[in-house]
Parts: C-alpha cells; sequence; structure tokens
C-alpha cells in the first residue's frame, strides 16, 4: 500500500443528482445536528458512486460544504480507507480477491486474465476507458470461489474462459449477469441437496 | 487528593490528572513527543511509557488519568526496554541527516535518542521517503523526518483556530499536509515551528543560518502590538538571527504571532546608521557635530510654541520620557504628542485606557463584545485568547462590525453607535446579557476612539458597568484595547499636547520645527517645516525629514514597554546600534547638552530612577475636559490594518513582504470554490 495519489485531471464541479440528493439528506437525518461530520463516510460512498467509482476534489469540497467542516477533514478520511478511490477507475471496477480460498481455487488465473484483457497494471484503465482492475482482500464469498466483484455485484464459481467472457462483456458496455457461473443458486450444492432433506425451512 | 506512589515516592495530586503529570510532580522526567501540555492529547507516539502495578503492559503515561492507589514506576527495567523499542521504530524511518539539519542542537528526537535510545541500528532496508509540502513562505518542511506527533494539526484546529493541517494517507504512508499543499492562513502559523519535536517543521526564513549553540539569547518583549508577547532574541553577532516565545501564561502563554517571529530580518534592512542632512533636496552624510550644530542654529531661530514632537509607535518609554524632559526643561514648548490622531483619552486614571480585565482574565469571561476593533490583527495573542475562552467557556461574543474569520463564530450587531447608546441605557437584548453574565469583557478598539461620540460612548458605558457592578474591585469589564507598543507607555508618562491641539496645527502647517521620534504614521502635507527624523529606519518619516539622526530599534536598547494590559516590561539590549547610530536617550541628551549646555540625564540609571518616580508620583491632568460629550448617530468602521506591513520594521521586512503579496493575491482570487 502506497498513499493514494489524486488524479491530475479533476472536473470543476460536482453535485449530487437530485436522486443522491434525497438519499444523502436521508443519511444526514439519521445523525443529530451538531454530528453532521459522521455521514461523511456515507456521503463519499455516494459521490464516488454517481462520479463512475471515484472521487474528485471538487466532490470533496462540496460535501465539506455540505456537512459544514474544513476540506481537509474530508481529504483526510478519502486518502486513508482503501475503498474510496481517488483517481478514475472506469464504469466498471473489477476486484478480483486473492485472499487463500479464492487463491487455491485459481484467482492468480483471473488476474492473468486482467492483465491480457484490461491493462497491465491494477487500477489502470483499460484502452476504453471503460473499466480496471484490482486485486482484493477477502469478500467473504470463499464457498463460491474464485469470485470477483464488479460495481456491486458478485460473480462467482469463475474460470478462465468465463471471466474472459465476462471482460468482453464488459468492454463492450454490457452488463453480463450477476451470481454463480457453474448453474449454483447462492451456495448451495451443485448436484442437488443431499442434507437437511426434511427440512422444510431449509 | 489523590494519593499515589511514583518510584517508592509517595505524592498527592489532583483528580483529573494523568499518570505523566503526576510523575513529573514527583520529579520523575519521562520522555514524550506527542503530549503537550496547551494541546488535547494524542497518546501516538508512545515514548511515554511507564509501568504501573498490575497492569500487564506498559501504558502510556500521557493518555492515562491516575487513580487511587496506584503504584507506578519509570525506572524499571521494562520501561528502559520499552522506550528503547519506541525509540527504535521512530527511528526506523527518520533519516541520518542530523548534520545538516536545522533543528541540530535543539531537536527532541536527538536528545532523547541520546538519553533513552540504542546505539546501533537494526534496520537494513529502505528508508522511507515522503516528498516536501509546501507551506507558504514561513515554514520550510522536510517530511521526512516527520515522526506523526500530530502535534502540527492539534495547536492548527485547536489554538491557531484554522483547520487547514492534517494526516493524510495510513500507517507508514501517513503524510502531514495542507490542504492541497496550501498556505497556511494563520497568523500563529509559525509555532508549530517550535512544537514540531523534530526538523520535520522548520523555519524558511531561518534555514542554515546558524546552529542553536553559537546564538547569544536575550529575553525581552516584543513590540509589533500593544500585547507585549515575551520573547527570547538570538542573536548573532550584531545580527538578530531569529525571535521565539518565553512562557509567561500572563501574556502570551508560549506562543508569538508570525509578525513578531519574522519582522526581525527588518532589523538588518532600511537602517540609517549615519547622520544625513538634506541639501537640495538630496541626503547628504554628515558628522554627529555637524548635525547637532544645524540643530542649534534652527532652534535658536525658532520660537518654543513653533517646535513639535512626535513620538512613534515602537518608541520606548526611555525615549518619551527624555523627549518629555527636553520638550519641556529645553524647548519649553507644549506641543509633544504620541497619537497620530486626536482620538479620545482620559488619562486622570490609569483603568480609563488599558486592558482591565487583562489578557489572562479573558480565560474565566463568559460574554464578549467587539466594538470597532478587529482582533485577529490589532493583537494576534488576545484573539488566541478569545479563542481559548470560547473553545472552553463557549463564551458568547459580539462585534458591531463584519470582520471576517475571527476563528471563532460571533454574532454581528446592528453597526451604528445609536446602537451602543441602547446598550447602555439599558434598552437592548445585550443590556440583559451583560448584566447576567458574571465576567463580561467590553473591548473599544481605536476606531471608536475616533468617532464624535467617542467620550460620550466611553463614559456612557462606564455608568452603566458601574451601575451594575460590573466595574468593581475584582473584575473591571470595561478595557481599551491599544493598537501600538508604546500607547500605554506614553499614556502613563503623559505624552499628550497640553491643548489637545498640536495635531490640528500640524495639519494647518503651524510648526516650524518638527521632531520624530519614530513616527513614521504622521499624515500632513509638508510645506516650510524643518523636520527632524530620530529613528532606525529610512522609512516615510525619514523620508520627509530634512536633519535624519539615527537611533536604535528595540533590540539595540534596554528600555521600558508598558502592555496593554499595564505590565511594565522591559526590553533588554540583544545587539548595538549600526554604524555612528546612538542609543534614543543619547541623542536627546547631546541635544540638550548643545542647547542648554546641561545634560538631561548623566546616565541611563538615572533616567530609569527619574521615569519611574515620575510613573509613581502619578500626577496627571484631566485631559478629558479637552474633548466634548456629544452624541452623534455614526457608523463605526474598522478599517483593515495592513498586517504584515504596520511599523517600520514590518515594513523592512522581506518576510513579512512576501507574507503580504501573498495574502493580497489569495484575497483577491479567493480560495473557496
Amino acid at each position: 500500500m502506497s498513499l493514494k495519489k489524486v488524479n491530475k485531471i479533476q472536473p470543476d464541479n460536482f453535485e449530487f443528482n437530485s436522486n443522491n440528493l434525497d438519499l444523502a439528506k436521508k443519511i444526514l437525518s439519521k445523525y443529530p445536528a451538531d454530528k453532521m461530520k459522521s455521514a461523511v463516510m456515507p456521503l463519499l460512498y455516494l459521490a464516488q458512486k454517481q462520479n463512475d467509482n471515484w472521487i474528485p476534489l471538487s466532490a470533496m469540497k462540496y460535501i465539506a460544504k455540505f456537512l459544514s467542516m474544513p476540506y481537509i477533514k474530508v481529504y483526510e478520511v478519502a486518502t486513508f480507507y482503501s475503498m474510496y478511490n481517488l483517481s478514475p477507475v472506469g464504469k466498471y471496477y473489477i476486484q478480483v480477491c486473492t485472499t487463500t480460498p479464492c487463491m487455491i481455487r485459481g484467482a492468480y488465473k483471473l488476474v492473468d486474465v486482467c492483465k491480457k484483457k484490461i491493462s497491465q497494471k491494477e487500477k489502470e484503465l483499460s484502452k476504453n476507458q471503460q473499466c480496471s482492475w484490482v486485486e482484493v482482500e477477502c469478500l467473504g464469498a470463499c464457498i463460491n470461489a474464485p469470485m470477483v466483484q464488479i460495481n456491486d455485484e458478485y460473480y462467482e464459481d469463475l474460470n478462465t474462459t468465463k471471466f474472459s467472457e465476462i471482460i468482453e462483456d464488459i468492454l463492450s458496455d454490457k452488463k453480463p449477469k450477476s451470481g454463480s457461473y457453474r448453474g449454483r443458486i447462492n451456495s448451495e450444492p451443485e448436484n442437488n441437496r443431499i442434507t437437511l432433506l426434511n427440512n422444510k425451512n431449509a | 487528593m489523590l494519593k499515589v506512589k511514583v518510584n517508592n515516592k509517595e505524592v498527592q495530586v489532583e483528580e483529573g490528572l494523568t499518570v505523566l503529570q503526576a510523575c513529573e510532580k514527583a520529579g520523575a522526567e519521562i520522555p514524550r513527543f506527542c503530549y503537550h501540555e496547551k494541546l488535547s492529547i494524542a497518546g501516538n507516539c508512545r515514548m511515554c511509557l511507564v509501568e504501573i502495578e498490575k497492569s500487564r503492559k506498559p501504558v502510556a503515561s500521557c493518555a492515562m488519568p491516575v487513580s487511587e492507589g496506584m503504584n507506578i514506576k519509570t525506572n524499571t527495567e521494562l520501561v528502559e526496554k520499552a522506550r528503547k523499542g519506541v525509540m527504535e521504530f521512530l527511528l526506523v524511518n527518520h533519516p541520518l541527516d542530523c548534520p545538516v539539519c536545522d533543528q541540530g542542537g535543539e531537536c527532541d528526537l536527538q536528545d532523547q535518542s541520546m538519553f533513552y535510545g540504542i546505539d546501533k541500528t537494526r534496520y537494513k532496508e529502505n528508508k522511507r521517503y515522503v516528498p516536501e509540502k509546501y507551506m507558504g513562505p514561513l515554514i520550510k518542511t522536510h517530511m521526512t523526518r516527520c515522526i506523526h506527533c500530530t502535534r502540527c494539526i492539534r495547536f492548527a484546529t485547536e489554538i491557531a483556530g484554522v483547520e487547514e493541517l492534517g494526516a493524510i494517507g495510513r500507517g507508514e504512508d501517513m503524510q502531514i499536509t495542507t490542504y492541497l499543499e496550501k498556505t497556511m492562513e494563520s497568523e500563529l502559523s509559525a509555532n508549530v515551528i517550535d512544537l514540531c519535536p523534530v526538523g520535520a517543521l522548520t523555519s524558511k526564513p531561518y534555514v542554515f543560518e546558524a546552529r542553536p549553540w553559537e546564538l547569544k539569547k536575550t529575553e525581552s518583549v516584543d513590540v509589533m502590538d500593544a500585547v507585549g508577547s515575551n520573547i527570547r532574541i538570538d542573536t548573532y553577532g550584531w545580527e538578530v538571527k531569529r525571535v521565539l516565545p518565553k512562557i509567561n501564561e500572563d501574556i502570551n502563554e508560549e506562543w508569538i504571532s508570525d509578525k513578531t517571529r519574522y519582522a526581525c530580518d527588518g532589523l538588518k534592512n532600511q537602517r540609517l546608521d549615519t547622520p544625513f542632512f538634506k541639501k537640495n533636496g538630496k541626503f547628504e552624510k554628515i558628522e554627529w557635530k555637524d548635525a547637532l550644530d544645524i540643530l542649534k542654529k534652527k532652534i535658536d531661530v525658532t520660537s518654543p510654541n513653533k517646535i513639535a514632537g512626535f513620538t512613534g509607535d515602537l518608541t520606548n518609554m526611555e525615549t518619551s520620557y527624555s523627549a518629555k524632559e527636553l520638550f519641556g526643561k529645553v524647548f519649553k514648548s507644549p506641543h509633544l504628542e504620541s497619537r497620530t490622531k486626536n482620538n479620545f483619552i482620559d488619562i486622570e486614571k490609569r483603568q480609563n485606557y488599558i486592558f482591565n480585565s487583562k489578557i489572562k482574565g479573558i480565560d474565566k469571561s463568559d460574554l464578549i463584545i467587539l466594538i470597532g476593533t478587529n482582533p485577529r490583527y490589532e493583537a494576534t495573542m488576545l484573539n488566541a485568547r478569545i479563542r481559548k475562552t470560547y473553545k472552553k467557556n463557549k463564551s458568547k461574543i459580539y462585534s458591531f462590525n463584519n470582520l471576517g474569520d475571527l476563528t471563532y463564530p460571533y454574532e454581528i450587531l446592528n453597526n451604528s453607535t445609536s446602537e451602543i447608546k441602547k446598550i447602555f441605557e439599558n434598552n437592548h437584548k445585550i443590556s440583559k446579557e451583560i448584566v447576567n453574565a458574571k465576567y463580561p469583557i467590553i473591548i473599544l478598539g481605536h476606531e471608536i476612539l475616533n468617532l464624535q461620540s467617542a467620550k460620550f460612548i466611553f463614559e456612557g458605558f462606564q455608568s452603566f458597568l458601574k451601575d451594575n457592578n460590573k466595574i468593581n474591585e475584582n473584575w473591571n469589564s470595561l478595557n481599551i484595547l491599544n493598537l501600538n507598543a508604546s500607547s500605554v507607555g506614553s499614556y502613563d508618562l503623559q505624552v499628550l499636547s497640553n491643548n489637545n491641539d498640536t495635531l490640528h496645527k500640524l495639519k494647518s502647517n503651524f510648526f516650524d520645527v518638527i521632531f520624530l521620534f519614530g513616527q513614521d504614521d504622521l499624515i500632513f502635507n509638508k510645506k516650510n517645516e524643518f523636520v527632524i527624523y530620530i529613528g532606525s529606519h529610512g522609512d516615510r518619516g525619514a523620508e520627509i525629514a530634512d536633519l535624519i539622526l539615527p537611533g536604535a530599534a528595540f533590540t539595540e536598547q534596554d528600555g521600558h514597554y508598558t502592555n496593554l494590559d499595564g505590565e511594565l516590561q522591559m526590553a533588554f539590549k540583544a545587539s548595538y546600534p549600526p554604524g555612528k547610530a546612538k542609543e534614543d536617550w543619547q541623542i536627546i541628551n547631546s541635544i540638550s547638552q548643545i542647547m542648554s549646555e546641561k545634560n538631561l540625564f548623566d546616565n541611563k540609571k538615572d533616567l530609569i530612577n527619574s521615569m519611574i518616580s515620575y510613573l509613581n508620583s502619578n500626577k496627571k491632568n484631566s485631559f478629558s475636559s479637552l474633548f466634548k460629550k456629544e452624541f452623534v448617530d455614526e457608523k463605526i468602521s474598522v478599517y483593515p490594518i495592513d498586517y504584515y506591513y504596520s511599523n517600520v520594521i514590518a515594513r523592512s521586512s522581506k518576510t513579512m513582504m512576501e507574507c503580504r503579496n501573498l495574502r493580497k493575491r489569495v484575497n483577491k482570487t479567493g480560495t473557496e470554490g
């Protein structure tokens, strides 16, 4: 980990769109009036979602004014957490889990696919500026390993061919189907259940 | 009171103290980096680890509140080992560049690693490098040396009141920076240099100038404003290398303003080092003897009441007093004046022109009303106190003007004298607040004293506060905020023209000979007057002068100053006047010698004794009767003073010039957006 670099090219202005503005106000209402600063993290996340997965400086300023707190405090928070991106990562942000279970099930092969199809380095934009990838720690879907997260969706039980197809889709700006790619329902066994058969609620 | 044991020695400490403070009380020294008495507790350097009985691990003593029956040990093997360990970690990423570091010789890290650390390193990996950060013209950064104690951040947010410093990133990559590397917009910014325990933040103008052990240190007082901050002047030969704060809890605690600290390079520039005489519009160097002869010839042909004298904003009391004696005994002229405007002043009682609540008293105040003053620029340290009490007591603060950012919130009132009138006529919502407040403070600035209704307002307030028992033996809530270091001293010495008409006569070109004792701020159209300038710098006063007699700056002569509290303090001689320049009282003495063949004073001691006995004799004229008591409905305007350009020393200083340019540009373009 090294200090996150702030992108050199920055948009001049940022404002929440009406949808997000409503959401932001809803978030604010959860905190007492003199503790508005507490909402800085959810608001930064909201801004990141609205702005293609990265937070420009103008958004930090906007949020600082929104919560009437100093710029530097927002900047501190944004640079501290690894899940806030301070430079563009594309419309599709691929997070490849490479923690032990996924690694054993071939996560590094998925990384190789990323390197070949998207970019050589992590957090580097693809040629069409549409997506980038990054290695992350456990995303908590070990039973469906190997898996990747693209924006808000999980793509599980992958292999290189299937993952290549997903990336092809993304590069042509099509949103692929999320979930297991071996036909499983969530994390159920692959060939019908063999336990808890008598339990109606299972 | 709690009973605790420190190294088997029993001590009693108050409740609420930390273990570190308890150890200090018991005389056990504990090393620390992040802990500072005046700042909040961070507890992140871990240098202050101590052993406490029944605790399995060493404890950070700065963040641990002391409790009954604690058995604290600071000299055991465990503590020693813990300190060594912490020290080793702190030095992991700290460069070994002490020989080229400006902090060398006065560095906490250096001293403590010599005392508590180990003498070799086990770390073979590469050290971290951190790019330098721009923090303005005063602070030089070398962030690789930073040990992340966060003292600077806490100072900026808590005391300076500008939340511009912060720590970005985390862990090893944490970096201290201002937001996007902008200049810190504070008049107290350079105090972070003193706070920094390592060489990460050092003084930019002082870079590679000298080593601390080569400097002669003189304790003195500051003259940039009327607060009279206590300072230490470090000199190398003649040159004043730097100015540092000296702790005085009653006045400046342990901070000083940037102007106090950095105007000192103005003492090297634009200095008058030899007498000059203006011939055909050009200055020519002359000898002292010739200069005095010219002066005698001129004064001999002038009638006494056509001679006027004006003392300046940095003039010490010795000079003012000798000038007063010179005018009274030798010239026999009534026209000696220390003000630049005919502002209202009632010198009959001392409490009519000083800051009665005292700077220290601000700490307990619960209501502050600013009238016609902007304390941020007029008395920076006083403003820091107001912020302190705002933080501590949540005091309510009102102002009659919109003064921009004062580093604390305040309510703006209707800007007119009729509004003030309403207050002391008990017709205003604030009147009630004043009556209900325990320790209210009303600060009258110099702008209010320039108004036509000044006397009316001052006396109205005085009687209102007296009626409500807000002026009594223990607390006096009516304060005057004087602007200049010399103001209170001059009033104490009654350096005021007898009939309050000197400034009027100056404007109507009545005088033939004008003496300027370091006075550069007079506004008048010079016609046929013969102007004699006695002072240290070639500035506005010297420009219009016909004869210049070079004097000494405040660092080059012993001199008394009375600050706005009314505290008599002494500025000591740290250096000597350049070239042929003399101390001011010597010049005045030699003028007396040539005019009347008699010295005013035998020596400096004689002068000081005579001055002190004059101050004690307390024979004051009723001066206020010269002002009309009338009410006019006026607007109160606070003209922003040019903070970095307000006196001769600051005007000659390159550092101040840089700050001023920077601030001006910032004001023009705007920073937000």
